[in-house]
């Protein structure tokens, strides 16, 4: 026999799955969604994200490869879908530099300096774009509504009060196709549902996490929203407005920062549901995903802590 | 009257039970065949043979008078030529005999079949017969059906769930000597007074299921239980929770939950034993994978190197990179095709460099699915980075023992890192340290080791 015969300790399998493969199916996800947002303000609005697209790799590549000398692991994908999260969170007319900074500040900083991919104790889409309306107030909060263009305010801000008088709410279902003022990708929640339902189909991503959000989110609002009594809140505005639909599918489902085991999955979207509706509805802040993800994201590692699940035929002692 | 059952996790491995229609052939006793005195778990035993003998089929070559061990007899007739250390199967040197066969096939003179009236005898003959547990882990047999007193056993469950992928080895047993099934399960059932036997199957064995249904038609206490075809249901705790709804305790065995587990192809063969006494000398053993010319099933006379096995299948259709004796999951990958058939070999594969050669591991995602995929209920990811880190505190939190070592969490882990590798690794370093603390303990006391 001229090679020798390789020796390696079972399984002698693997599955066609593959992580690249993961992180290529959440980037055809998002497609519809950003699909509707060039539809509807324009296709001009996807260069702020092919910024942010473009910063997250410049920031892995000059944090990882260059800086601290490690592999150069781009081809697994996940910077590029940093960067089109991060995007997908940006108001259409942030200043494209900043978009790309955000994206480079969150492969980087966020990702790359506690480790790089699995490592990361924060989303970094979400860490980055904290920063960044934490940083550029103004810039960050300029909304602009799909079909004249003219700048104005969001839903959850009119629900708050924040706007002048005359603002009206969209109806319920504008907000559910998309065209309102927001976030790029926060705007249709049937294109974001287009591309959860994909996810879930291929066993990407599963649906505890997010269905438990939202819940949590709608059942708080109802209770607590409303300013006359109790169980009058406007819960439906809540669930379809803001980031809730894009943070619950694709920002709380990151594998890296969320518990492993069931019930600790349980834990963290409860906890996310209840920062949300806190935020929302008792602070300043009109929306609450963004601090809600990364305020869950640093508890992870405490729920991980205490619910490590039961063994098969382990005592209940 | 049963209904699907399931355990939880797996993996839905691929099936390509590629052989399934090849009746077994008998391959014809080999030039020489090598025989290891270590077939089983437990004590290896004494060479009862030496350099120049003549010996016959069913005579004994070696034996222990340990009670976990099981002697271990010729399954051929001619001339020992050595009998020294060899590399046997496992991987590890063992004392063994090599032969050189005669060609005749001549029975030992004492074999005769064993005269059996009371528990006691059963027993003993099953002891004499060789039989170890020919699902894969060579646990000698008759330890196995003694449990300690004041255990009550109230089910056998028979093992025909044969869920790795390629073997039909149990599947090819179930259709040609369903017969041998029947009479070793009422064997068990009347020396060892066990009420009722479960014969659990994987669902896409549909003619091996109405094969034993129909054989079993008669019986009231026999019950053939299909199951879902998910990896790995043929693992002994997963296997009686999908039968029985009985979780074996960690650390316990099934006979602490009134069962005993046997594998489907040693209740045939001690059916065979009974009625022959002619011990355990020879094999049913799938030959399959990509390389291999015509898979087949034959019947091999244990110690037959590999190389004359696959050579009787037709030889190699394209250079193997990686043969296993066993099946793809939890087989043991051969360093040479000079290493020997064993009693509880039931599959040689043969595969080329693509599916051989493992793919590069890359960083956890943490994605969870080897934590969905334990059937164990364990957290493969937290095991694989304890055991890296050589801290067997947290392996012991993450009850690293508990692991089966049944592959599923490296099979879906899509990033392919070697999890139930790192997972052995972290049982040998909670052992050690377990060790560590018993000697530190001792020393503490006043006590010199």
């Amino acid at each position: 026999m001229s090679s020798p015969l390789l020796v390696t300790s079972s399984p002698h399998l693997r599955a066609a799955d593959t992580s690249r493969r993961i992180m290529l199916d959440v980037i055809l996800a998002l497609i519809p969604a950003l699909g509707v947002a060039a539809w509807a303000f324009g296709a001009v609005v996807l260069i702020p994200v092919l910024c942010a697209v473009a910063g997250a790799i410049a920031g892995e590549y000059v944090m990882r490869v260059l800086i601290l000398k490690r592999d150069n692991r781009l081809g697994d994908l996940s910077a590029i879908v940093t960067g089109i999260l991060l995007g997908m969170n940006l108001p259409p007319s942030i200043p494209l530099p900043l978009a790309f900074l955000g994206g480079a500040l969150a492969t980087a900083f966020v990702k790359e300096l506690f480790g790089g991919l699995g490592m990361n104790f924060m989303n970094p889409a979400m860490g980055a774009r904290v920063f960044l309306f934490l940083a550029w107030p103004s810039a960050m909060t300029v909304w602009t509504a799909p079909v004249d263009g003219i700048a104005g305010p969001t839903p959850l801000a009119i629900l708050k009060g924040q706007e002048a008088a005359g603002a009206v709410l969209p109806d319920l279902w504008h907000l559910f196709l998309g065209d309102r003022g927001g976030c790029l990708g926060e705007t249709s929640v049937l294109a974001l549902l287009i591309g959860a339902a994909y996810l879930v189909a291929r066993r990407v991503i599963k649906l505890d996490v997010p269905l438990i959000y939202i819940a949590t989110v709608g059942v708080l609002t109802w209770i607590f929203g409303g300013k006359a009594a109790f169980f009058t809140g406007n819960f439906a505005v809540h669930l379809l407005s803001g980031g809730l639909i894009l943070g619950a599918f694709f920002m709380a489902t990151d594998y890296a920062t969320q518990p492993v085991s069931r019930m600790g999955k349980v834990v963290f979207a409860l906890g996310l549901g209840l920062v949300t509706a806190v935020i929302r509805l008792a602070t300043n802040y009109p929306e609450g995903v963004s601090f809600a993800i990364i305020l869950m994201n640093c508890l992870v590692p405490m729920i991980d802590r205490y619910t490590v699940p039961k063994a098969f035929g382990a005592s209940n002692a | 009257m049963f209904s699907k059952r399931f355990f939880r996790g797996g993996a839905a491995v691929p099936h390509r039970k590629t052989t399934a229609d090849c009746e077994t052939v008998v391959m014809p006793p080999p030039p020489k065949v090598v025989i290891p005195l270590l077939q089983h778990i437990g004590v290896i035993g004494e060479p009862k043979v030496q350099k120049g003998d003549a010996v016959k089929v069913g005579q004994i070559l070696g034996d222990s008078d340990k009670a976990m061990s099981a002697p271990v007899h010729s399954s051929v007739s001619g001339t020992v030529s050595a009998v020294d250390f060899m590399l046997w199967a496992g991987g590890v040197q063992v004392t063994s005999v090599e032969i050189q066969t005669d060609g005749k096939q001549e029975l030992h003179p004492d074999l005769k079949p064993p005269v059996v009236q009371s528990k006691q005898d059963f027993l003993k003959a099953v002891r004499d017969s060789g039989l170890v547990g020919l699902g894969g882990a060579g646990f000698p047999v008759h330890i196995k059906l003694a449990p300690p007193a004041g255990t009550k056993i109230d089910t056998l469950v028979v093992n025909a769930a044969e869920c790795e992928p390629y073997i039909t080895s149990d599947y090819r047993e179930i259709l040609e000597n369903g017969a041998n099934i029947l009479s070793g399960i009422e064997l068990v059932l009347r020396h060892l007074e066990i009420p009722r036997c479960l014969i659990g199957i994987e669902d896409n064995k549909p003619e091996a299921i109405s094969a034993l249904k129909k054989l079993c038609a008669g019986s009231k206490a026999i019950h053939v239980v299909t199951l879902p075809s998910r990896y790995p249901q043929g693992a002994e705790k997963m296997l009686i929770w999908a039968t029985t709804r009985r979780a074996v305790p960690a650390g316990k065995l099934p006979a602490d939950v009134g069962v005993i587990m046997m594998n489907v192809t040693s209740v045939s063969f001690l059916a065979e034993y009974m009625k022959t006494g002619v011990p355990l000398t020879r094999k049913k053993v799938t030959v399959a994978g990509p390389c291999v010319k015509e898979p087949k099933n034959v019947q091999v006379l244990i110690g037959t190197p590999l190389s004359d096995v696959f050579a009787f299948a037709g030889g190699f259709s394209s250079e193997p990179r990686k043969v296993i004796m066993g099946g793809p999951m939890m087989g043991v990958a051969q360093h040479s095709l000079e290493t020997n058939v064993v009693k509880h070999t039931n599959a040689l594969l043969a595969f080329g460099p693509e599916e051989g050669q493992l793919p590069p591991s890359t960083a956890c995602i943490r994605c969870g699915r080897c934590i969905t995929a334990c059937p164990m209920g364990l957290l493969p990811l937290e095991l694989n980075r304890s055991a890296l880190k050589n801290d067997p505190d947290s392996l012991g939190k993450f009850s690293v023992a508990t692991c089966i070592e049944c592959g599923s969490c490296s099979f879906v882990c899509p990033s392919k890192i070697q999890l139930v590798q790192a997972i052995r690794l972290g049982k040998t370093q909670a052992r050690l340290a377990a060790a560590r603390a018993a000697l530190a303990a001792k020393a503490a006391a006043g006590v010199t080791p």
